[in-house]
């Protein structure tokens, strides 16, 4: 069953210029899809639009996000925050800029229980120390303590991770939560974060733009390239051979060291505009 | 034996700690480089890898002077420009360039591509410079019609390719390339290896590229250095690091990189 499905949604900027294209996809419960793209594609964008966090200048014109069967759009917005905070959570890109520099670690994972899901607070102490021994984090207790300039970035990380599951929440975006970080945290926290997945149930929309990483915790992926979706598909049959030209550049273009002469090839002039001008034509039909 | 541009002997580079500095007094010092002895020879693409805070940056920092080494020899082309002053390095500093990991912080957003190229040119005293901007934008496969553009009108891919411009186009004897590819998509970061690639091949430049991804090392270095704290774990020829490599934190490094092959799978 699909937890989160996202029907032809469209997101335009006040201008009228279309960031996303009529944009569907779904994340079954305790599923993981990776959303892949380059830069500007969209990607973060979607997850915003979930979470209802959309820029101000960026305007949801058409289409409807379903979260467990019920459509986000006929909410009111405070509703609409309880549905998503007790629903939904986020694994953020930077782990120094996600956490407040002038506070103690501990309060920052369970402000949200108490504030947003009215638990007591010695309960949501117990709970933020127990998903800190769940992310491998030694001595919890003076980590609850700690400020966020105290820990090293993959501890940070871990702790954005124990703050994501804190709530049992049935769905998490993860918007590229390693790419500030060293190749061999990047992989302890990947295989935690697939770890907390798997024993949480969760889904998880994992948004990357490094197809390594998606080989390494996702089951589906979704292509976006200017804001539309290009290829929908299983993590196996994308590796054994991606079917639009575009995600084929993309997978040559994606370095493999251990084939050093295979690998790195730009993306081709001709497979761009290609893709560009399927772009344009859908665009007519979308603005016609 | 071909001849060597860099001679590192013994080179030590410590910071202040100023997170641990007592009310009273000089802070103490942390090494952050501790005693690293190596050559690069001319024409050679050395790649210099390592985990954060592993030294690799500050290490390209001392090899063209921006910073000052604690103690240590560096040998440029024979003389010693270890502890040289600031008036004493400016003829050699045409001689070693740099190009940044950011392109958009590392080109003034309010001067155009041309000027951004031409700036040092005129400094170094270059007669033709208008010939030598064309020159250096066909070399990195920009049209000569985006010398008239600013910085912000262009692609990340395609500002990184100025930064590469400005450094070429002074005809340096050695270029240090500080995670260049870092920030870009994969498909500009393939554009850049490529033009650096062409480069290396054409001009028979000497480079010292600084990165954290082995995938992007492998294709461009003839040699790779691998550090881990602040110290030379690992110094051997590209194919010889991959299909043999000897320190476990090599090892460690290579087994974290992410194959884009769903088959690979995790210890």
């Amino acid at each position: 069953m699909n937890y989160l499905s996202i029907r032809d949604l469209t997101v335009r900027l006040s201008n009228g210029l279309p960031l996303l294209r009529k944009v569907s996809l779904d994340v079954e419960a305790g599923e993981v899809r990776a959303l892949v793209g380059e830069s500007g594609a969209g990607k973060s964008m979607i997850g915003k639009a979930v979470l209802g966090i959309l820029p101000r200048a960026a305007r949801l014109t058409g289409g409807a996000i379903l979260l467990d069967g019920e459509n986000l759009e006929t909410l009111s917005p405070k509703e609409r925050r309880q549905r998503i905070g007790a629903k939904v959570a986020l694994i953020p890109q930077d782990p120094l800029t996600a956490l407040n520099p002038s506070r103690r670690v501990g309060p920052q994972i369970t402000d949200r229980l108490v504030d947003i899901l009215d638990w007591k607070r010695d309960e949501a102490e117990a709970r933020a120390l127990e998903l800190l021994n769940e992310v491998h984090i030694q001595s919890p207790d003076r980590v609850m303590k700690s400020y966020p300039h105290e820990l090293s970035g993959g501890m940070r990380q871990r702790i954005l991770i124990a703050s994501a599951f804190a709530a049992e929440p049935k769905l998490i975006i993860a918007d590229e939560p390693t790419t500030a970080l060293d190749v061999t945290v990047q992989k302890q926290i990947l295989k935690l974060i697939r770890e907390m997945q798997e024993r949480h149930q969760t889904a998880l929309l994992f948004v990357t733009h490094d197809l390594g990483v998606v080989s390494k915790i996702s089951q589906s992926l979704t292509v976006l390239y200017a804001g539309k979706v290009i290829e929908e598909t299983s993590v196996r049959s994308f590796f054994a051979g991606p079917k639009h030209p575009y995600s084929r550049a993309l997978l040559a273009a994606t370095p493999k060291y251990t084939d050093p002469d295979g690998s790195l090839m730009p993306v081709p002039d001709s497979v761009i505009s290609a893709v560009e001008r399927e772009v344009a034509a859908f665009d007519e039909q979308l603005n016609g | 034996m071909s001849e060597m541009i860099y001679q590192l002997q013994d080179l030590k580079v410590s910071f202040a700690d100023l997170s641990r500095k007592p009310l009273l007094g000089a802070a103490p010092r942390t090494e952050v480089l501790k005693g690293l002895s190596f050559d690069i020879p001319k024409g050679e693409v050395l790649g210099i890898v390592g985990g954060s805070g592993s030294g690799k940056s500050t290490l390209g920092r001392a090899l063209i002077r921006l910073i000052e080494p604690d103690a240590g020899s560096i040998r440029f082309e024979g003389t010693d420009i270890a502890h040289m002053s600031e008036n004493e390095l400016r003829p050699l500093r045409r001689r070693f360039q740099m190009i940044f990991q950011d392109p958009m912080s590392s080109l003034n957003p309010r001067r155009r591509v041309g000027g951004i190229i031409a700036g040092p040119l005129s400094l170094q005293g270059f007669d033709n410079i208008a010939a030598r901007v064309d020159e250096a934008l066909d070399m990195v496969g920009l049209p000569r019609q985006f010398a008239a553009r600013y910085p912000h009108e262009l692609s990340g891919g395609q500002r990184q390719r100025v930064g590469i411009a400005r450094a070429i186009a002074l005809k340096p004897d050695f270029i240090l390339a500080d995670e260049i590819v870092s920030g870009l998509d994969v498909s500009s970061q393939a554009q850049i290896l490529n033009v650096l690639e062409t480069l290396v091949r054409e001009l028979g430049l000497t480079l010292a590229f600084i990165s954290h991804d082995l995938s992007v090392i492998r294709r461009l270095c003839t040699r790779i250095l691998v550090l881990y704290q602040g110290e030379i774990v690992e110094n051997a020829l590209t194919p010889e690091l991959f299909s043999n490599p000897k320190a476990a934190y090599t090892r460690t490094l290579l087994d974290a990189i992410p194959l884009p092959d769903p088959d690979q799978v995790w210890s």
